[in-house]
């Protein structure tokens, strides 16, 4: 009998799970796509007829380089995350259990603290006559202020202090799956240590980067808030554009054409990182 | 030397991350109006926040936000992780996609998309609109840790609940609520601190009609430096603290 009786309680939940996700997970997505095929329109936003008009702006020489300017920014910033972030793991995983816990707390506190005010605390340091200057005057380094802040420089100083424990974490976890046997095994049939490093370590962390990758480089394309405070209007982001296209120029359908563009790039990442997983397990099988 | 250069290079990473934060903090006590040189302590800045009417309405507002988000993305966060824990359905791994895409998904992809959705259904930007949105993207945060939580339990007692004939509503209400409570809690504080941090998706979906604190934050510090920002900043830092040390003794207290 209570076979019976525990439908409705089932039926509840998947309808109400099924009912949000569907309304706004997927309808709305499917509403960018659509918006993106539509001709811009000054009164409703959007209007027919159907066209491609917007993915051909996006290839427009102004905006190009506005993009590969910001793809730019987010690899940079991605490549200094996974260089301060591989090593950091690899450490991390080697310090005692108990002092682990606490150094995780460290790191995922700044994740729960308001990232606007974290960036607007760099800016306090970075300024023409904020704390990195005045020091490094005071020690007679430099004579003049140097300017840091609304630069390139800045964006991705910002982009990595924001982005950096998102690049450790997974790291982290695929560094505590690493089986010390197989370290010991190349190291008996002759590996050297950099040989190890290649042929091991690097294919058995590569979920781990990926991953990383993942997490950094595509916040680090649409964080619109970090350039507008330490990057100055030459430095601009896929999601500045973004947003001035939806929210100041009106135009929706440019604006949908460049978050899908984010999109395709977040599933060829993820199809990566499945890949990537795959074949580890069928070696380790 | 293999033991001390990892230690000092973790070290001069973790400095490297508290010193701008630190720097907030002390500078949240300066007397002095410039904002970079030290005029002595004082608690001026926080006088100046508290006067502040729009600043403490929008304070006002941004907790009720995020204690109503949590609240909702907690509810059907938790009945998700359930019905996946539980139940075979159809569409079961394309439920499991769309949580994790939406986790995955940059926020301003997840913000647009929203600001069209509402557009077209007529709904008035405001407090609907945010806690519509804050929710959706709170919601996966809630699943996993209620899914590691369940993932990790004896299957016999809700066997044993349902062979001594208790219904699917009474087994989850007494066995298994119980045994996620922890991870509900833990949830919770995490969906409330994503909603309190959230400047992305609330810059698209809120409106002039219900001002909130990161939006009030961010159309301050646009322009030069504020002195007050440093003050909110560090009561928001300890705010934070709080909510997180909470949630992580919650969760390991649970596991002893």
């Amino acid at each position: 009998m209570h076979r019976v009786m525990q439908q409705p309680f089932k039926t509840a939940v998947l309808i109400l799970v099924w009912g949000w996700l569907l309304f706004l997970v997927l309808a709305p997505n499917l509403l960018v796509v659509g918006a993106s095929v539509m001709t811009r329109d000054p009164v409703s936003f959007l209007s027919l007829p159907l066209n491609l008009d917007a993915y051909r702006q996006l290839f427009d020489p102004l905006y190009l380089e506005v993009f590969l300017h910001s793809l730019y920014m987010a690899a940079m910033t991605t490549l200094v995350c996974l260089l301060i972030g591989y090593p950091f793991a690899w450490a991390l995983s080697k310090v005692g259990k108990q002092r682990q816990l606490i150094l995780i707390f460290l790191l995922i506190v700044p994740f729960w603290t308001n990232s606007l005010v974290r960036t607007y605390a760099l800016k306090l340091i970075l300024a023409t006559n904020g704390l990195l200057n005045s020091a490094l005057m005071s020690i007679g380094l430099i004579d003049e202020p140097l300017q840091l802040l609304y630069t390139e420089g800045a964006v991705i100083i910002g982009l990595v202090y924001l982005l950096l424990p998102f690049m450790i974490l997974p790291l982290y976890s695929v560094f505590e799956d690493l089986k010390q046997e197989l370290l010991l095994a190349s190291h008996d049939l002759g590996a050297g240590r950099l040989s190890t490093f290649i042929h091991v370590i690097v294919p058995l962390t590569l979920p781990g980067i990926l991953a990383g990758v993942m997490l950094v480089l595509l916040p680090a394309m649409g964080l619109f808030f970090v350039p507008d405070i330490l990057g100055g209007s030459r430095n601009l982001l896929v999601g500045n554009v973004i947003k001035n296209q939806f929210l100041d120029a009106r135009n929706w359908p440019f604006g949908a054409a460049a978050s899908i563009v984010l999109t395709v790039t977040m599933a060829f990442l993820m199809f990566a990182h499945r890949l990537s997983k795959r074949r580890i397990g069928e070696e380790g099988a | 030397m293999t033991r001390w250069l990892p230690r000092t290079y973790l070290t001069l990473v973790y400095i490297l991350l508290y010193v701008p934060i630190v720097v907030l903090v002390v500078f949240s006590f300066n007397e002095s109006r410039t904002g970079y040189a030290w005029g002595g302590l004082s608690l001026r800045w926080y006088e100046a926040l508290f006067n502040n009417r729009a600043m403490v309405n929008a304070m006002w507002n941004s907790l009720w936000l995020a204690l109503s988000a949590a609240t909702v993305s907690t509810v059907i966060g938790a009945l998700t992780a359930l019905a996946l824990h539980r139940y075979r359905f159809r569409g079961k791994k394309l439920l499991n996609g769309m949580l994790f895409v939406v986790m995955m998904s940059p926020e301003i992809v997840l913000a647009i998309s929203l600001l069209a959705l509402f557009l077209l259904v007529g709904l008035q930007l405001g407090y609907v609109s945010l806690l519509l949105a804050h929710v959706t993207f709170c919601l996966p945060f809630v699943v996993i840790t209620v899914m590691a939580r369940l993932s990790g339990f004896d299957e016999s007692l809700p066997e044993a609940a349902r062979d001594l004939g208790a219904s699917d509503f009474t087994m989850t209400r007494t066995v298994l609520i119980p045994v996620i409570m922890p991870a509900l809690l833990a949830g919770w504080l995490l969906g409330f601190t994503l909603s309190l941090d959230d400047v992305v998706v609330s810059t698209f979906v809120s409106g002039p009609s219900y001002e909130i604190l990161p939006l009030r934050i961010y159309s301050m510090v646009r322009v030069g430096l504020k002195p007050e920002v440093n003050a909110l900043g560090t009561l928001l830092l300890v705010f934070s603290l709080v909510m997180l040390m909470l949630s992580q003794w919650i969760l390991i207290r649970s596991k002893r």
